[in-house]
């Protein structure tokens, strides 16, 4: 469906990126620390957009938003990264998760414009330059830790954070503290798996 | 949602001075036309939902004074910084080992990336979860004074049985508040006519006649820190939630008790009640009874009976009543037990 071409000769997931994130998000290599480092205009006007730049995946963004605009519809719908899933949106399910400055949160209940500065991880930037899994995804298709898939990217996210956290000793604590991710599909026992193995290699490197 | 302007505040002084503006002293702070912002996690949600409806929105993430991040420990209290988040207070080991209750009250609230985003004092103030009053087409005393409340005789198997006015039975959800209520804990804020300190039992008001005050805060007062005394009661201490699922659900009942034990007996116990209150709810009574007591099973029976004296339960949630008994006796009990 997602590859699926449209009557204008775009697929679908070509089109999104080009028009929505081509425009708003501009990634900046080289010369972009002056860029990121300029204060942000202050909006007078509650429709009046704000500038913001961060770090998504190591590389530097400065994006025009609306201050409405969510940390999760920021990442999705103006820089096209897609991997970050939307659910509920209201902070219930736990399918937006990514890393912020290194700690899991909820990109759904943060507003984009309270994130200057800030270092953001999402499911992409995961993965090694020359493709090779990161040892929590890899874990993930090892153990078939996923039916549907939607919620796999927040689960994956929310498990790094939960090692990182120091909260991963037991299969009990496991559950207690990836209990904001839910699984419609109910693979919670494959999930379990693979965040001890995951755990396990990230401890031995 | 409604389009808002957004300002970064550079100090607490500045906060203050930028949310006082007329309408901040003649309405309250969740219907003020500005509003802080911490953590954001109940306020961004209410704001999609159309409860919450700032036209301005100030950061408090942006504060300088370093002491709002910091949680300071000596002999005799804990001192939280407000915007400590629960995340980082539950893993503290000093909170952890003098004072269990407080860590365990923020352990099994929320989800680790609520824990991660969420601040202290924004915890104790998140307003309630009671359906009729997320969803805007119904009636809610506490959100549109005077249209009525559709709790009232709708499913009210989440409301509240303690604190209740014939205008609004919703429950507060919080359990951090369980615990420093519990612990006479005392929050002091900062505000247009300088600090003031509040005794945490004075921070909530009860829903009355005005369920849409729900603190006593003005719109432009903002609270600095939470300090929490630490006395012979505070290593024996638990908090017991129990909810629909093991994890992440608000409590249909749940107890904070801290006990001072002279061998068997009951020197002072400190106890709240979660989950059954339209507020954060200090059982006296039930500390009352168990004062000079041997802790045993009609003792401690006869606390919780004494705790839901005045309990008024509706057509779904009468259940609350024996179960929040049975929570407070396990609670008691655990406590008792606890090797400190």
């Amino acid at each position: 469906m997602s590859n699926s071409t449209s009557p204008g000769g775009l697929s679908r997931r070509t089109f999104m990126t080009g028009s929505v994130s081509a425009a708003a998000a501009m990634p900046l290599v080289a010369t972009s620390t002056k860029a990121a480092e300029s204060p942000t205009a202050k909006a007078a006007e509650p429709r009046d957009l704000s500038t913001i730049s961060m770090r998504i995946n190591k590389q530097a963004y400065t994006l025009a938003l609306d201050n409405r605009t969510s940390l999760l519809d920021a990442l999705r719908d103006h820089v096209g990264l897609t991997g970050t899933k939307k659910g509920c949106d209201h902070g219930q399910c736990g399918a937006c998760t990514v890393l912020v400055d290194g700690k899991r949160v909820l990109s759904c209940l943060s507003f984009a414009v309270m994130n200057e500065g800030r270092e953001v991880t999402t499911v992409e930037g995961l993965a090694s330059a020359n493709g090779e899994l990161h040892p929590m995804q890899q874990a993930f298709v090892d153990h078939d830790a996923f039916q549907c898939g939607y919620c796999t990217p927040g689960q994956i996210m929310s498990a790094i954070g939960c090692i990182d956290e120091g909260h991963a000793g037991s299969d009990n604590d496991i559950r207690e503290y990836m209990s904001g991710n839910l699984c419609r599909c109910a693979a919670y026992p494959n999930i379990v798996a693979a965040i001890v193995q995951a755990r396990d290699e990230i401890r031995r490197a | 949602m409604r389009p808002f302007v957004y300002e970064r505040p550079t100090s607490v002084s500045v906060a203050i001075a930028m949310a006082s503006h007329v309408d901040a002293r003649h309405v309250a702070p969740t219907q003020a036309n500005t509003q802080f912002i911490a953590g954001g996690t109940n306020l961004a949600d209410h704001m999609k939902l159309g409860v919450a409806q700032p036209v301005r929105l100030l950061d408090l993430n942006t504060l300088a004074e370093p002491a709002l991040r910091q949680i300071r420990v000596t002999d005799d209290t804990i001192r939280f910084g407000a915007l400590v988040r629960m995340g980082e207070a539950a893993d503290n080991n000093d909170v952890k080992h003098r004072c269990p209750l407080l860590a365990d009250s923020l352990k099994f609230a929320a989800s680790g990336q609520l824990r991660n985003m969420a601040s202290l004092a924004g915890n104790v103030l998140q307003r309630t979860r009671c359906e009729y009053f997320r969803e805007t087409s119904w009636a809610c005393n506490k959100r549109e004074p005077g249209s009525g409340c559709a709790a009232m005789e709708g499913f009210n198997r989440q409301h509240a049985v303690l604190g209740t006015s014939d205008a609004c039975i919703a429950t507060y959800h919080g359990d951090f508040a369980q615990a420093l209520i519990a612990l006479d804990a005392v929050v002091e804020v900062e505000g247009r006519h300088g600090p003031r300190k509040i005794p945490f039992a004075r921070l909530h008001r009860l829903p009355g006649d005005t369920p849409d005050i729900e603190t006593d805060l003005a719109a432009d007062e903002v609270i600095v820190a939470i300090d929490v005394p630490l006395e012979a009661w505070s290593r024996r201490s638990r908090y017991l939630k129990i909810r629909d699922r093991e994890s992440y659900a608000f409590a249909l009942a749940s107890a904070a008790v801290a006990l001072d034990m002279d061998g068997d007996t009951v020197r002072q116990a400190r106890i709240a009640l979660g989950g059954v209150a339209t507020v954060p709810w200090r059982a006296r009574a039930a500390e009352a009874a168990l004062q000079g007591k041997v802790m045993e099973e009609d003792v401690a029976e006869k606390a919780a009976d004494a705790a839901f004296a005045d309990a008024k339960p509706r057509e779904h949630n009468a259940f609350k009543v024996p179960l929040g008994k049975r929570t407070l006796v396990r609670a008691l009990f655990e406590t008792r037990d606890m090797k400190v």
